[in-house]
């Protein structure tokens, strides 16, 4: 149980996925100028990284490590995790309507985001069990959350600032964003 | 050969994917700690852009219009499997400090960008020559912002050390946050001299997609959808006051 609790606060906040590991940096700095939609993108990212890293893993073990198929791992994976957001977009539009308007527009960037394939990735490098890789994906997703909606609320008070003006737009955004990540590099003592 | 020379050109400086178009942020921000990285990176992800390019541009007549994205991430995908297990065999050293990015060159928008707006609708030649163009500019980008951020956060340029021993270095500049910071800075100065640059749009984009895919990072669908939304509601709203 300990070492749960380790993983996943290792991957929410130590090793955050966007401040620390850049991955997701696209969505991170797209989708995060109002708090609504950045929490809109955080669920979807949650509910899909937590998925596709139960799928990935059961997949690795039964079909690739099985049959010696390890070297197909990237191929493979990259598929299933598309094939998978297709599915849940398909899923969600027939069985749950509330669920699939707040998270259906999102849906379809996720497949682009490399934060997905990145956990699949790293739970099998690191040798990690099912339950452990379904926590660090859970945990790797959270920590995408926490940062793209503090990012959100940051940008919306920046909005009524008077940042000069070379600043303006994407610099102001890169430089907040830096500051967060100084931020969370205070949780490196954590474990 | 002249429109060879020209994609190379439109790779190397015109479109330029690290500075103009801002594509592929992630291995920008990740792997620029020092320049042999930065280098190695670019290099790597020009082999695959080539033989991608090389490849998407042979079955261009044959992929079908419908699933050509995921034929796409299949062939790319094939040749980033084979370019890892050759690093793995000859560059262990270069393998293990660029770790996990390598598998993640599949998702690096630059590739799959180059395959649906150039080699899917061009020749083999100019494709091969725009994907070895877009690769260099993504390298000479990646080496740019590795050799600066080395020298200020270790004193060293390609691990070799330049500056005096008195110097200190500023070692937040090779952690995380100095990346943001540095992209931050390069930015701002493309903004003050009003250079050519993705992130240089400063007009209120249309309510369509404008097929600016390079300034819109997915933001335009949401803001799409938002802005649906709200006209909607708006029109319910206003048919409720009338019907009172």
């Amino acid at each position: 149980m300990k070492e749960m609790i380790l993983v996943l606060i290792g991957a929410a906040l130590v090793n955050n996925v966007v401040l620390s590991q850049f991955l997701g940096i696209c969505p991170f700095l797209g989708v995060s100028k109002r708090t609504k939609t950045a929490a809109g993108m955080g669920g979807a990212v949650i509910f899909v990284i937590t998925i596709a890293s139960a799928l990935t893993w059961i997949i690795n073990r039964v079909l690739l490590v099985n049959f010696k198929l390890e070297y197909l791992q990237t191929i493979v994976f990259i598929l299933v995790i598309a094939a998978l957001v297709q599915l849940i977009e398909m899923f969600l539009k027939k069985y749950s309507h509330s669920l699939y308007e707040a998270l259906g527009v999102y849906l379809p960037l996720i497949t682009t985001n490399c934060a997905v394939l990145g956990v699949a990735l790293t739970n099998v490098q690191m040798e990690y069990s099912f339950i452990k890789s379904l926590v660090n994906g859970f945990g790797t997703a959270v920590g995408f959350t926490v940062a793209i909606v503090i990012l959100a609320g940051i940008r919306e008070r920046i909005e009524y600032n008077d940042v000069p003006s070379a600043f303006r737009g994407m610099p102001i955004v890169l430089i907040t964003a830096g500051l967060m990540s100084i931020a969370f590099m205070g949780f490196a003592g954590l474990i | 050969m002249n429109k060879c020379m020209e994609r190379l050109y439109n790779g190397i400086i015109k479109e330029n994917p690290t500075f103009v178009l801002m594509l592929g942020m992630c291995p920008t921000l990740a792997l620029t700690t020092n320049a042999v990285d930065a280098m190695g990176m670019g290099l790597t992800t020009t082999i695959v852009l080539v033989m991608s390019n090389l490849l998407i541009s042979l079955l261009r007549k044959v992929i079908p219009e419908k699933v050509r994205i995921p034929a796409f991430i299949v062939i790319v995908a094939s040749f980033v499997t084979i370019v890892k297990m050759l690093l793995e065999a000859y560059l262990w050293e270069l393998n293990q400090s660029l770790g996990i990015y390598i598998p993640l060159i599949v998702v690096n928008c630059i590739i799959l960008g180059r395959a649906e707006s150039y080699a899917s609708k061009n020749p083999v030649a100019p494709s091969i020559f725009d994907g070895l163009g877009m690769g260099l500019g993504f390298t000479i980008g990646l080496t740019v912002i590795g050799l600066f951020r080395e020298l200020i956060g270790s004193g060293t340029l390609f691990k070799v050390a330049v500056m005096p021993d008195s110097y200190e270095p500023l070692k937040i500049f090779v952690n995380p946050p100095g990346a943001f910071l540095v992209l931050a800075i390069l930015t701002a100065l493309q903004n003050k001299f009003k250079l050519k640059s993705a992130t240089n749009v400063t007009q209120q984009e249309p309510l369509a997609c404008g097929g600016n895919c390079a300034s819109c990072l997915g933001t335009t669908c949401t803001e799409n959808h938002e802005k649906i939304e709200l006209a909607k509601q708006e029109a319910k709203n206003k048919k409720g006051e009338d019907g009172k």
